[in-house]
């Protein structure tokens, strides 16, 4: 009685047929759904992502005139114009040097100023707000803020060295010093944004941790060394390769602070597409030059996925 | 015919090994019905393949006469109650209670209505208007019944309802599950891994284990007739305790240790010369007197229950358990003459695990037929 | 247990100078913006305040026009990218269809496409469409975010699928359980987002510089820009009463949500 057997029907095998119909039907709709949920985004992507990276690949193999459009094909010459100009060379240069600058000393201040700022202290909230605060302040405030620090007579930074008697310095105008003022107005800036990444990591630390190196009588640094850095290397990971992606995007300081020079010393690689395209009208050369961009942040994200889901673990 | 039939069901996720094989069952209206077996057995699948939440892979699924194989959730008239209840955490209880009426736009005066019965019926008036946050489990559990309850629906499909409330809670909501269906006049579809629960909620009960149907029954013929090793061991508590046995001339030995007389009894026929496997319950084993034949076994764990001790022993590489009635001041080592009689016995085939013959004793005395 | 006091002076100390190191620049253009010129140029200590470099700064430029702009196009990119996002993201998490994975590796992929790199064609775009000077020229071309996406995915990953095919089981369609369930229920995060999104769109900086040719819709960092590229007598006093203004709006956002916000990134990103 147990395992009854009501027997199958005969028209099972015309219902089911029909079954295939309906799931057929069922996959046209959820894909259809599915579509419609992403379309806004998809047509988006398309029109402001995709579209205009082929054009612009297409572009960087043309000679365009001043409204943008194509007249002459001309292969490969773009690029090797590009490769063999001395001021796409000191673009690169001073590129690199930025980012080599920039990157490491952003992050180590930020990850000390976390693990500062990660102390449970009284009124510690605030001076959390007062690190993170960079992140609210725009380019073009931060750029603004400098170029007082920067200012050759009235700036603060001058006014500091000519307390102790040093001869002041020309920031902005002096090809030795531009490049590093405008680093140093991008750790500022980028502070805030590290400092609030990291100390989300330093926090998601479980504290067991630490109360077992207590127990075992750890002292400060070799709790740091041993257990704060370690555990946050999938953050720090992170961390770096998105501060080296946007040290290579930086626009908003060279355009207030330098205009890309003095001698092309800031002019940076987002400057010189720009200028290239906007002020000088090279269409065909500045898109050789953002398809230069392209490859190395696409290297920049393709290490940043493909050694992050390796080494960082999720927790 | 049945209210819910299912006709040679499976299932298989992505193409892949079957997750549940051959179904075939049938449920009548009106009947608590449990779907039991250990976890990954594929009850949910199935529970959640009659509500439609689920592509059925192979076979007929029939509710009420009609094929519903193709039709969505919403179309086959039914209910169900999830195991981690499911209420939005944004909505107060009553707009909870109200979610799916609101959904199907039915009529706001009957809908307060209806609120208003369940609400009552739920004992969830003082309720209505806390999130569910602010609820305990049990009264979580009493808003996902009144979601269920408020809809009307002839069919209510439960998975593991009561598996998230602690002991004591989970005993009342048994009853109350209970009531609320005969009162109602619901089908139920109850999937539970708890087999006391099953035992004691269930009109009837399929036993589910590796996606294969191993019985389905009342939940006294499955304790009395399990059909395979495995509904002898996973029904009742404790387990059936179980024995390789050979028949040598009129007596069974057991595990190569323990020998038993037929007695007076005629041996069946259809036990002769196989491997046999002997189940045999803990309550049938007692005390031993002097009238009767008794094995003495020594004790390796006394449980005491209150009014009724739990004794076990070895039989052979198997560890065997007695339910005697009473308190019973017993040591471990002591060795106590224990009747253990062939009349008490199921016999399974060792090779298939299937029964082959069910005690006979249970026919005679045990149970109450009114 | 409670620190020593010596180490939590020695932490204090830490904390006040890099608190005061970090904070300078922008204290020293709040305390020049109520400055006199004079007191500037001759690097002297404030002999007084006042608030006539604001007064100025409003006078002379159309500061107020430049942030209602700046408002309008952080407002309508915000909610533009709290929509697709949210929209997307409900795709990758509650619906089941062919192709999907193959769409979301495409999402993975605008992460690899820098929007400077698309720049040129991308202005081409919006010259064509004469969308020059005009609001959507600012707003939709950032609609559409990867970031937003995994961050709302994230989110609605741990709403629990029981709450879907309970809504199934009463018959409710997925844009209405999106609206009526899953919105609500993931408000938190649409609101980091949101906090987000309007930051990163009231600082956007080279966009607004090449979509904008005259006052009408220009936002007010370009507008800051014009003010210390114009601003002949270079009276910085007026200059930093523009910056602390442009900047204002975004340091109270941060302030209340920095907890958010830290969360969020974590999140978004890391996982
Ligand atoms: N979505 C799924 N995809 C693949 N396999 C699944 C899925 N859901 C369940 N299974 C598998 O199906 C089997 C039965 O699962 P389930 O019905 O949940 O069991 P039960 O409810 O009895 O514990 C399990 O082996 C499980 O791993
Ligand atoms: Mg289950």
């Amino acid at each position: 009685m147990s395992m009854s057997n009501p027997g199958i029907p005969s028209s099972t095998e015309i219902t089911e047929i029909s079954f295939e119909n309906v799931k057929k039907k069922q996959r046209v709709k959820s894909f259809t759904k599915g579509m419609l949920f992403l379309l806004p985004s998809i047509v988006l992507f398309g029109a402001f992502l995709f579209y205009p990276l082929f054009k612009t690949m297409y572009l960087s193999f043309f000679l365009t005139n001043a409204r943008g459009e194509t007249t002459v094909f001309v292969g490969l010459q773009n690029y090797i114009e590009m490769f063999t100009s001395p001021i796409f060379h000191q673009s690169m240069k001073s590129t690199f040097l930025f980012v080599l600058y920039t990157v490491p000393t952003t992050i180590i201040i930020a990850l000390l100023l976390a693990v500062l700022a990660n102390e449970k202290l009284k009124g510690i909230g605030f001076f959390r707000t007062i690190f993170s605060s960079t992140m609210g302040i725009s380019v073009a405030a931060a750029s603004v803020f400098w170029l007082y620090m920067f200012h050759p007579s009235i700036g603060f930074l001058n006014q500091i060295l000519s307390l102790f008697g040093v001869e002041s310095i020309g920031w902005l105008t002096d090809p030795k010093w531009a490049l590093i003022a405008v680093a140093v107005t991008t750790i500022w800036m980028n502070l805030g944004f590290t400092f609030l990444v990291l100390l989300g990591g330093l926090q998601s630390i479980d504290s067991y941790l630490y109360e077992s190196a207590d127990i075992d009588g750890a002292g400060y640094f070799h709790k740091l060394r041993r257990i704060t850095i370690p555990m946050l290397s999938p953050t720090l990971f992170f961390v770096i390769t998105v501060t080296i992606i946007n040290a290579f995007q930086t626009f908003g300081q060279i355009d207030i602070l330098t205009q890309g020079g003095p001698q092309n010393s800031t002019n940076l690689i987002v400057y010189s597409i720009y200028r290239e395209a906007f002020t000088n009208y090279q269409f065909g050369t500045a898109s050789a030059q953002a398809i230069v961009l392209f490859i190395i942040i696409l290297i920049m994200t393709i290490i940043q996925f493909k050694l992050g889901e390796r080494k960082v673990h999720y927790q | 015919m049945g209210y819910i039939e299912l006709m040679d069901i499976s299932k298989s996720y992505n193409k892949q090994r079957n997750v549940l094989n051959g179904i075939d069952l049938q449920i009548e209206k009106g009947e608590f019905f449990v779907l039991v077996g250990p976890s990954g057995s594929g009850k949910s699948t199935l529970l959640r393949m009659i509500a439609g939440l689920e592509e059925i892979s192979g076979g007929t699924l029939k509710i009420s006469e009609k094929i519903v194989n193709h039709l969505p959730p919403k179309d086959r008239n039914l209910s169900m109650v999830f195991q981690n209840y499911a209420l939005y955490p944004h909505l107060t209880v009553e707009q909870n209670i109200l979610f799916g009426l609101n959904a199907q736009k039915v009529d706001r005066e009957i809908q307060q209505k209806r609120l208003e019965e369940t609400a009552q019926m739920m004992g969830l008036n003082e309720l209505l208007k806390r999130k569910p946050r602010e609820l305990s489990g049990g009264q979580r559990q009493r808003v996902a019944l009144a979601r269920a309850v408020v809809s009307e629906a002839p069919l209510c499909l439960m998975d593991e309802p009561l598996s998230n409330l602690d002991a004591k809670l989970r005993a009342n909501m048994r009853i109350e599950i209970r009531r609320l269906q005969k009162r109602l006049g619901l089908t139920m579809v109850y999937v539970t891994h708890d087999q006391v629960e099953a035992m004691t909620m269930g009109d009837r009960i399929m036993v589910l284990n590796d996606g294969i149907i191993q019985q389905v029954g009342e939940p006294i013929d499955l304790y009395n007739k399990p059909s395979n090793l495995f509904v002898a061991t996973f029904i009742g508590s404790p387990k059936m305790n179980l024995g390789k046995a050979i028949l040598e001339d009129s007596n069974l030995i057991i595990e190569n240790v323990l020998t038993i007389p037929f007695e007076h009894l005629e041996m069946p026929k259809n036990l002769k010369s196989r491997n046999l496997v002997i189940g045999i319950r803990a309550e049938h084993m007692p005390y031993g007197d002097e009238n009767q034949q008794v094995q003495n076994v020594e004790i390796v764990n006394v449980e005491h229950l209150g009014n009724e001790t739990l004794i076990s022993f070895e039989v052979g590489t198997e560890l065997w358990t007695a339910k005697w009635l009473g308190q019973w001041l017993i040591q471990v080592g002591d060795k106590v003459p224990v009747h253990i009689s062939v009349e008490n016995m199921c016999f399974f085939d060792e090779d298939t695990g299937n029964l082959i013959q069910e005690a006979t004793f249970t026919h005679k005395q045990e149970v109450v037929r009114r | 247990m409670t620190m020593p006091l010596s180490k939590k002076i020695v932490f204090y100390s830490l904390l006040i100078i890099s608190a005061l190191a970090v904070f300078a620049p922008a204290l020293m253009a709040f305390v020049m913006s109520f400055m006199d010129n004079k007191d500037i140029m001759t690097g002297s200590l404030p002999k007084s305040l006042s608030f006539d470099n604001y007064l100025k700064a409003f006078e002379q430029f159309p500061l107020l026009k430049y942030l209602f702009n700046s408002l309008i196009v952080s407002v309508v990119i915000t909610i533009g990218q709290l929509i697709l996002s949210s929209l997307a993201a409900y795709a990758f998490v509650f619906l089941e269809f062919k192709g999907r994975d193959i769409l979301f590796f495409l999402f993975i992929a605008t992460m690899m496409v820098p929007f400077e790199a698309s720049i040129i064609p991308n202005f081409h775009i919006i010259r064509d469409l004469n969308w020059i000077d005009q609001y959507p020229g600012l707003t939709v071309p950032f609609f559409a975010t990867a970031f937003g996406t995994f961050l709302l995915r994230q989110n609605f990953k741990q709403i629990p699928k029981e709450l879907r095919e309970a809504s199934q089981i009463v018959g409710m369609g997925d844009f209405k359980f999106y609206l009526k369930v899953v919105l609500p229920v993931a408000k938190t995060s649409l609101v980091t987002l949101g906090a987000y999104g309007f930051l990163t769109s009231w600082n956007m900086y080279l966009w607004p510089l090449l979509s904008t040719t005259n006052d009408t819709v220009r936002t007010v960092q370009i507008g800051l820009k014009q003010l210390q590229t114009q601003e002949q007598l270079n009276d910085w006093g007026v200059i930093m009463s523009g910056a602390i203004i442009v900047i204002i709006p975004t340091l109270i956002l941060l302030f209340l949500g920095q907890k958010q916000l830290q969360k969020g990134l974590t999140e978004g990103a890391i996982k």
